[in-house]
């Protein structure tokens, strides 16, 4: 049982603490190459280091598969969890949901913004097809949907989200190298603040390596990452745009 | 005529090619009355226009721009330089620093007789012409002298956004065994109207493709290919806005691959049509002519639309982006068509389905260096089961004979890849390669089993598309949403203000030169 909601890595023992990491070092494949490997695990708090495999990739810099024990705990209890928190609905659920609640469509308009020309995401939640068994938005009775595509620059989809009157903004990003993705996130709700219609929208994104921490934390009302389907996407913002019209 | 492994009817794959080269036809007689800014900055460069401005603009952008700020692109950069080079008696470089600095104005001289501009510019262009041949006869003698890997090659990508550092990773690859590299360019790119000059460190996703970042690769793979005794290629991308400019640099500094598709700018990335029809011909000419292998990019339709379903998409663009190419005068060798695994894990008898498609397009293209590419679409984030994938894919990659194995990494879909991505990636191949070698030539399909029942159906369905859109034309297919499931208009997406119909005193000599021979 675990001690004071105190929980370690397990291996196959609770409480052994024990981890598996794989990481490569610039430095030769030397009895020195291995022995820094081990004390950078040392220093990141393993005990009993294990070096099971190395490589040297090419000359300087050698990779490792190690084993260590971590003494580290977690307290659950102290642990608050963010995340969408509405309950999942599927498509007929959610269909269904909107037709007696809402009583209309709602409008959403997606892209993937900036220089960014990955469409998998957004495609993945906006298509018909969907991704993974899961239909896309397209697929709804009760969104209209309207998918830019890629490499669009957050004003033209500010203009295109008033001509369509969107309820909800999907916004994608999959290019982060260098957190270009956050200076485009921050944009978009800058320039939504300053024509003063952040409010009149749902604005949500996406992304492989988006979460709803990090996407409430740019002012977005929602983040969906990696292993969200547009099911996910859509029951969120069914409840969420219902729950807006009984505040107000 | 050779047996089809798969038991295609190659009648019927001749009916598709004819369909085919009636559909390349149509897009041929448009693509050869008009021009692109494109295109001209590409002859500019072609009689050694280079460099940048004072503010940091390419020079073959100046002199085009400065032309077409006249209105008078219709007859072309090379008809304006070479009427400067006879009232000058300057270099088209001197003459286009001279525009850059607001000294000269080459659209209002006296125009020479058409001997006399034919006469200035023989020079430079046999100049250029040299040095790609150069190049040409430098690779086949270094593939001669240092050998190459066996086929399939390893082709792995560095995307570091730092040409230095995909230095690193691309030596790291090619000690590992990898036969090709690629550097993936900087997301963006494709839809820059001018090539960026210089070497570059800041990237995003990719490299900027720079003739300098080129050059700097070339060098660093050439250093590995001596000490590892196996000639190391190198892949970059001749597409975007830039498509003829790109394959000219890499003609000049020795690129041995190009990704260089006729459709692809048009259906990811929102480029206008004609211009990317009329930029993928100029470009195709030239990489015939360096002996670079094109690679198409059909296997990204499957990333939009599903690769069971839409499975035939792919072969009737394979069938029309063949016959676009050898309309540029590449040879079947040099056309490196585009395939992919992309069907969903969980279908039942998955691996059958894409050994019958794998097997097809080697059958159906014998001579083509076919671009295998690996699952990105269903890669989930779990990289032990990535590893997975990536080994059947390897497994379907060996058995069906391909030309150009592009390795996928366990950590697609999470990030670029590390250096050590790479190793575990080729390991998985090579490990997979050598203990199959030769089980492709062990086995027989079935005859009315699944594997061949699957080929003749994909062939079929192609041939039911091309003959629809031999109907509506190309550009019709794509206003259409025919490939990849995605609409785009004749007269909309990025680019189209870009294109010119060519005037009476247009002149682009390259054309002829460079198929010729």
């Amino acid at each position: 049982m675990q001690e004071n909601n105190i929980i370690k890595a397990y291996g196959d023992t609770l409480n052994d603490g024990k981890v598996q990491l794989s990481f490569t070092l610039p430095i030769a494949a030397s009895a020195q190459g291995i022995e820094a490997a081990k004390s950078f695990l040392r220093e990141m708090g393993f005990e009993a280091p294990q070096v099971v495999f190395y490589k040297e990739l090419t000359p300087g810099y050698t990779f490792f598969n190690c084993y260590g024990s971590s003494s580290i705990g977690v307290d659950i209890s102290k642990i608050a969890i963010n995340g969408v928190e509405t309950p999942k609905m599927d498509m007929e659920q959610t269909d269904s949901y909107i037709r007696e609640y809402i009583g209309r469509p709602l409008v959403v308009v997606g892209a993937s913004t900036g220089s960014d020309a990955h469409t998998v995401g957004i495609d993945a939640i906006m298509n018909m097809k969907g991704f993974a068994g899961h239909y896309g938005l397209e697929r709804y009775e009760m969104f209209e949907v309207y998918n830019l595509g890629s490499q669009i620059e957050n004003e033209e989809l500010i203009a295109r989200s008033l001509e369509h009157g969107a309820d909800i903004i999907l916004v994608s990003q999959t290019v982060t190298q260098k957190d270009i993705h956050i200076k485009n996130l921050l944009n978009l709700v800058e320039l939504l603040e300053a024509e003063g219609i952040r409010d009149r929208v749902i604005l949500i994104c996406g992304g492989a390596r988006i979460t709803d921490d990090i996407a409430k934390e740019l002012g977005y009302d929602a983040g969906f990452g990696m292993n969200s389907f547009a099911s996910d996407v859509a029951s969120y913002a069914a409840q969420e745009f219902v729950r807006r019209e009984r505040i107000d | 005529m050779m047996k089809s492994k798969i038991g295609l009817d190659f009648e019927r794959v001749e009916y598709a090619r004819s369909l085919a080269f009636s559909i390349a036809s149509e897009v041929q007689m448009f693509v050869e009355e008009y021009t692109t800014l494109s295109i001209e900055r590409t002859l500019c460069r072609l009689v050694g226009v280079d460099g940048v401005d004072k503010r940091g603009v390419p020079l073959p952008n100046v002199v085009v721009e400065h032309i077409a700020n006249s209105s008078l692109l219709q007859h072309g950069a090379l008809f304006f330089l070479g009427n400067a080079m006879v009232a000058t008696q300057l270099k088209p470089m001197e003459i286009a620093k001279r525009i850059a600095e607001g000294e000269l104005d080459i659209t209002k001289l006296t125009i020479a007789s058409k001997g006399e501009i034919d006469r200035a510019l023989e020079g430079e262009i046999q100049k250029s012409v040299k040095i790609i041949k150069k190049r040409r006869e430098r690779r086949a003698s270094l593939i001669e002298s240092l050998g190459e890997g066996s086929r399939p090659y390893l082709y792995v990508i560095v995307a570091t956004g730092n040409i230095y550092e995909d230095v690193i990773q691309a030596e790291a690859a090619a000690n590992q065994g990898a036969d090709i590299v690629a550097v993936i360019r900087t997301t963006g790119q494709s839809l820059l109207d001018y090539v960026p000059y210089g070497a570059t460190t800041e990237g995003f996703g990719g490299t900027y493709a720079t003739q300098e970042n080129f050059k700097i690769m070339r060098e660093a793979l050439d250093r590995c290919g001596e000490k590892l005794g196996r000639y190391i290629r190198l892949c970059n991308y001749c597409s975007g806005l830039c498509m003829p400019e790109i394959a000219i640099m890499g003609a000049f500094e020795g690129l041995d691959l190009m990704l260089n598709d006729a459709l692809y700018g048009v259906l990811f990335r929102d480029i206008n049509m004609q211009r990317t029809l009329i930029d993928q011909y100029f470009s195709r000419v030239i990489n015939g002519f360096a002996g670079i292998i094109i690679n198409t990019g059909e296997d990204n339709y499957l990333t939009t639309a599903d690769a069971v379903e839409e499975a035939h998409t792919v072969l009737a663009s394979n069938f029309v982006n063949e016959q676009l190419a050898l309309f540029a005068g590449l040879s079947q060798e040099q056309i490196g068509l585009g395939h992919a695994f992309e069907i969903d894990p969980n279908i039942e008898n998955g691996f059958l389905l894409e050994l019958a498609q794998a097997q097809m397009i080697r059958d159906i293209f014998p001579k083509s260096p076919i671009k295998y590419m690996p699952p990105t679409k269903y890669m989930t984030g779990n990289i032990f089961k990535g590893h997975l994938q990536d080994a059947l894919f390897n497994i379907s990659g060996i058995v069906t004979n391909q030309g150009i194995q592009l390795l996928g990494m366990p950590t697609e879909a999470i990030h670029t890849p590390f250096m050590s991505d790479r190793y575990l990636s080729i390991e998985n191949a090579k490990y997979i390669f050598n203990n199959m070698r030769d089980l492709g030539s062990e086995i027989e399909f079935k005859e009315g089993g699944v594997i061949r029942e699957r080929a003749k159906e994909v062939l079929e369905s192609a041939i039911a598309l091309l003959e629809k859109i031999e109907k509506e034309t190309l550009f019709g297919a794509l206003e259409r949403g025919f490939f990849g499931n995605i609409k785009r208009s004749r007269m909309g997406g990025k680019g189209l203000d870009g294109v010119v119909e060519r005037g009476s005193n247009y002149l682009n000599p390259f054309l002829e030169i460079m198929k010729k021979d």
